[in-house]
């Protein structure tokens, strides 16, 4: 089975500024992929890319087994777009049936029932998107990103305007997508999201990828604390393993132990670390 | 041989099968601008708008019939002025008409490509696997409907209310249709390889001005026929080619008249509306060829373009 998205040595230029430099990306079927890195670092290129919005300067792109932008790609794709408008006199439905018309789905009125109960937006199937709020409109894109059941989903950037109840919402989603084998390529800058959600992430800056790997096994983890009499020490480079012996090494100096823990990591500082590292 | 069958009926049923997806596409497409037209209320204002010209023109028009026939005697006898009014006043409203049908040709393809992406409301659409040529020629179809039945609508009114108020009929209505017809849609096509360079306000002034442009070159003709001044004729000429709906149109008005003899045919021919430009007989496939460079050209740019 072909990956849903294979990106190989992909380089994109406008004029003198790079964009991409030689990215490489796979996204296997039913795989949750993050992909992060600070603005201008190519993540939404490659994303517009990926779905046939920009060209590629080099490089190869297919999306399941297709050239990417060839009509079958797309036939398979969902996207959302970081910055996108519906028509305002256009209602959430109706929105949804030009979807569904132009992806020649065949889901009907139950498809559309479905995706807006996804996004929680059934009471506003009627309601003019000029109507609705930021939030809303959001939710209603990503319904839209899903119709004609895509075997892949380019989401970029899709709980900006999200509130804490939206997120979990499409956490939730997104989950549901993972267990129907859809492929998701999550681009965001929301860390704790991306860590709690994807299977992978890949962090690009300045065009190019700097690390690539599970979640877990990025975050670095942040030493060991242990607490004694005389106050909380810290042992930033321990780990879990160390802890019998430096509660060895105190209790010999004649310290009072009260507790040991080890402090947890998170993406946030593997990405900040990465990231500021490549900025110096 | 049966093989070679099974493939050419393979190849007729694929070539089909793409074709029925492009028109049902298009259909969507054309569909979806329509409907957009109506919810803005774009077409009440046009009605309303156009409803309120044509009372003018009826209005207008009687006043002028009355007051010529009012000079009974003291009109030279070789003079038709029942013609001579009929044919200004109908020329008067055709150029009223293209400019009326420019004026929405521009407004409704205004934002159709980089306007649209710029707003964020185009990327949902072409990602889809409609295809930008498809999505390219719907609006172009959409946009002509609309403004090739407008120019009709509103000329088959002028030709009926200057009939009914002065008993006026040109020689060759049906060719001021169909040069109406094409003129629009010149602009319409103009307009749409604007929209795939240019933002929207940018895109409307250009087609603007190059709409008076040709207006311009079409009147410096009828200077230069006037005056026999063979380099007017050749900058008329040049930029008639180049923007030909000024072309198609000078070529309406000459078949209004051109069955109007003597000194009233050529009091008519050196009117502001009586059309002293005849095309030839290649205008017209010209202008077909036009359309469609103009359309290859703005469906490789779009192509091309990062959105």
């Amino acid at each position: 089975m072909p990956d849903a998205l294979h990106v190989t040595a992909l380089r994109k230029t406008y004029g003198s500024a790079t964009a991409l430099a030689g990215v490489d990306l796979r996204v296997g079927a039913g795989e949750l992929v993050g992909l992060l890195g600070p603005n201008g670092a190519g993540k939404s290129t490659l994303t517009k890319i990926a779905c046939g919005l920009v060209q590629p300067t080099g490089g190869h792109v297919e999306v399941l087994g297709h050239p990417c932008a060839s009509k079958s790609a797309r036939s398979k794709t969902g996207y959302l777009a970081e910055l996108f408008r519906f028509p305002g006199w256009a209602t959430a439905d109706e929105v949804l049936v030009l979807h569904q018309r132009l992806a020649r789905s065949d889901g009907g009125p139950d498809e559309r029932a479905r995706l807006l109960a996804l996004v929680e937006l059934s009471a506003a199937a009627g309601r003019r998107v000029e109507a609705m709020s930021k939030g809303m409109q959001q939710r209603l894109g990503i319904a839209q990103a899903l119709v004609g059941d895509p075997r892949l989903v380019l989401l970029d950037e899709p709980t900006s305007a999200l509130d804490p109840a939206g997120r979990r919402t499409v956490r939730e989603l997104l989950d549901g997508l993972r267990e129907r084998g859809v492929a998701v390529l999550l681009n965001s800058h929301l860390l704790s999201e991306v860590e709690l959600v994807c299977d992978r992430v890949v962090i690009v800056d300045r065009g190019a990828t700097i690390a690539e790997g599970a979640p877990a096994d990025l975050v670095v983890a942040g030493g060991v604390e242990i607490e004694t009499a005389s106050g909380l020490k810290r042992f930033p480079d321990a780990g879990r393993e160390d802890i019998p012996d430096l509660i060895g090494g105190l209790v010999a100096e004649g310290e009072r132990i009260y507790g040991a823990r080890v402090v947890a990591g998170s993406l946030e500082d593997t990405y900040l670390g990465l990231v500021g590292a490549q900025e110096g | 041989m049966s093989s070679f069958a099974d493939r050419a009926r393979a190849r007729a049923v694929s070539v089909t099968s793409v074709t029925s997806d492009v028109l049902l596409d298009v259909r969507i497409v054309a569909g979806y601008a329509l409907r957009e037209a109506v919810r803005r209320k774009v077409f009440v204002v046009v009605v309303v708008l156009t409803l309120g010209f044509l009372a003018l023109y009826t209005y207008g028009t009687k006043q002028a019939f009355d007051e010529v026939a009012r000079f009974g005697s003291g009109v030279p006898a070789d003079i038709g002025e029942k013609v001579l009014t009929g044919s200004t006043l109908l020329g008067l409203a055709m150029f009223v008409t293209l400019f009326l049908g420019t004026v929405i040709a521009v407004f409704v393809t205004l934002n159709a490509v980089r306007g649209d992406a710029e707003r964020g409301l185009l990327q949902p659409l072409v990602v889809r696997p409609i295809g930008r040529s498809t999505l390219l020629l719907a609006r172009f179809l959409a946009a002509g409907a609309v403004c090739v039945t407008y120019v009709l609508a509103v000329y088959a009114a002028a030709l009926a209310l200057t009939n009914a108020t002065g008993g006026y009929w040109p020689g060759n209505p049906v060719y001021g249709a169909l040069s109406l017809s094409l003129a629009v849609l010149v602009v319409v096509a103009i307009a749409l390889l604007g929209t795939t360079l240019l933002s929207s306000t940018a895109n409307g002034i250009a087609i603007f001005m190059v709409f008076g442009a040709g207006l311009a070159a079409g009147l410096i003709g009828q200077i230069g026929a006037a005056l026999d001044s063979s380099a007017l004729e050749r900058i008329s000429s040049i930029a008639s080619w180049a923007l030909p709906f000024e072309a198609i149109y000078q070529d309406g008005l000459h078949a209004l008249t051109a069955d109007v003899r003597g000194a009233t045919g050529v009091i008519v021919q050196l009117g502001p509306f009586g059309g002293a430009q005849d095309a030839g007989a290649l205008l017209i496939p010209y202008i077909l060829a036009y359309l469609v460079v103009v359309g290859l050209v703005a469906n490789r740019i779009f192509s091309k373009a990062d959105l």
